[in-house]
């Protein structure tokens, strides 16, 4: 067990750094993905089996193929990669290297002082996390499930349509398909004319 | 419960869900050709059995062919990606008292886990591949497997609280009286729905919609990198088959016959429901397709929620 903690630790350190230096932002996201992977097997060791599966779930399952989504809806090509080579100068890696020193050597301190029990907790089922959260922990659930509400909302404005373009839909439709040859086929161009040419 | 002989366990669930998964592909041409009145292959070794061989032996001596535009290393493991997960998945599945790899108590999590982590394989897979068509065929994969899997999941909690355990062993034993689709009829039905878009058959299968993307997210790969989407595919029917046998319909639980039997006989009827929906449903356009999962299958699986919780309640 202690071995696997370890080893899943050490994956998960190496895979945040790569996220981190990765220019390719599909490849980042994909070490970023190895890493929450990682933390879901220490949380198994750990003895928490819900929240390691949990984790998978949504992190690495929904949350992030959401990233791998949009990334791919960008299309980056050869350039971002310069100017993300260019963001990533020396200078740059400065001021969070000195910050980030300055929490390890913390950690590193605190381990010293309190050496570890070596012992792993007791494995805790999932029926106890649910009977912890609605009850004692019962405010915190709803004042998550208020914040997500509000997320929803949000979303749903920002998505809305005006009420004018819903009707000519069908004009509009036909219009984009008239115009489609023009485009050259492309699907961007033409979406971009679609929304150019609402009233 | 534990597998007594855990590497046997382990070596003969591996070889019986590789060799059903490759078995399916003459199954399902047979059937199909049955459907449609006429033979299929029945040329190659009794009842055509044999087929299966050579279509094997034939894929691995192909050219086995990396485009120079794709992007190699997520090329590659993609289609590793879906096996992996899809293995991984039949590690929880009690095929029988003893015959299971592991039973952890957060089993059906795992399942749902290992299915959300299987849409990178098709995601991947269609952007490293650098061209238009599987691109598209990946964007649509990804939109798909995100919308369906939400509801995949909440369809079978409702079968959770029935049983008051995601460990399946539990599950199946909390089925001894009454097999939960009679209970969870709804819940059944929605897995059903999400399984065959989660494994991206027909009529789900839009990702790959040969007659508009040419063959979508696998449009770039040849010779065994196909192969591994293709038996892929065939395990993903197997296990959704096998979960929908364990979640609903009592697993192994049958008289006379062993529990093995019961529990095989059960999944082979669901896979050839599988090949009889891919025979006889058009499919869907894709905004329809979304549309359907938001506005019509997630309402109707909180309902469930929603009542069986207020059931299970009341019955308490």
């Amino acid at each position: 067990m202690e071995i696997a903690f370890y080893i899943a630790g050490v994956v998960a350190i190496i895979s945040t750094m790569m996220t981190i230096t990765r220019l390719n932002a599909i490849h980042a996201l994909l070490y970023l993905v190895v890493s929450l992977l990682a933390v879901a097997v220490v949380f198994y060791i750990l003895g928490a089996p819900f929240v390691a599966a949990l984790e998978v779930i949504i992190y690495a399952g929904a949350i992030m193929v959401l990233f791998v989504f949009a990334v791919m809806l960008l299309n980056t090509g050869e350039s971002d990669i310069v100017r993300e080579r260019l963001l990533l100068s020396s200078e740059v890696w400065l001021g969070p290297s000195i910050l980030s020193s300055v929490l390890l050597a913390e950690v590193g301190w605190l381990l010293f002082r309190e050496p570890p029990t070596g012992a792993f907790p007791a494995a805790i089922e999932p029926k106890e996390v649910g009977i912890a959260l609605f009850g004692p922990y019962l405010i915190g659930v709803e004042l998550a499930s208020m914040l997500l509400l509000a997320g929803l909302v949000g979303a749903n404005h920002l998505g809305r349509r005006d009420p004018g373009t819903e009707e000519t839909e069908e004009a509009e439709n036909a219009d984009t398909r008239a115009r489609q040859p023009a485009a050259g086929g492309d699907l961007v161009r033409a979406g971009a004319d679609r929304v150019t040419s609402a009233p | 419960m534990t597998s007594p002989y855990p590497i046997a366990s382990i070596l003969g669930i591996l070889f019986a869900s590789l060799t059903i998964a490759a078995g399916l592909i003459w199954l399902e041409r047979r059937l199909l050709a049955l459907w449609q009145d006429r033979y299929g292959p029945n040329r190659v070794g009794p009842f055509g059995l044999a087929q299966v061989i050579a279509d094997a032996i034939k894929i691995f001596f192909k050219q086995d062919w990396v485009a120079p535009f794709a992007d190699k290393p997520v090329f590659i493991i993609a289609p590793a990606i879906i096996l992996v997960t899809v293995l991984l998945s039949f590690a929880v599945v009690p095929f029988a008292p003893g015959i299971v790899v592991s039973d952890p108590n957060i089993a059906l999590l795992f399942f749902l886990g290992m299915s959300s982590l299987g849409a990178y394989s098709v995601v991947l897979a269609g952007w490293s591949s650098n061209n238009k068509y599987a691109l598209l065929g990946s964007l649509r994969a990804a939109a798909q497997l995100l919308s369906y899997e939400v509801f995949m999941g909440l369809s079978v909690m409702g079968v959770v609280m029935l049983a008051g355990s995601f460990q399946l062993s539990e599950i199946v034993h909390a089925q001894r009286g009454l097999w939960f689709v009679v209970p969870q009829f709804l819940g059944f039905i929605l897995f059903l729905i999400a399984g065959v878009a989660e494994t991206r058959r027909l009529p789900f299968d839009l990702p790959e919609a040969e007659s508009e993307l040419v063959a979508g997210f696998h449009s770039e790969y040849s010779g065994m990198k196909f192969g591994m989407f293709f038996v892929g595919e065939y395990l993903g029917v197997t296990l959704i088959s096998a979960m929908i046998t364990v979640l609903f319909f009592g697993g192994w639980l049958g008289p006379v016959l062993p529990p093995v039997v019961w529990f095989l006989l059960k999944m082979f009827f669901f896979i050839s429901f599988f090949i009889l929906l891919r025979a006889s449903l058009p499919r869907p356009r894709f905004d329809q397709l979304m549309s359907w999962a938001w506005k019509l299958l997630l309402p109707l699986a909180l309902l469930n929620l929603i009542v069986t919780g207020a059931v299970v309640l009341l019955l308490a």
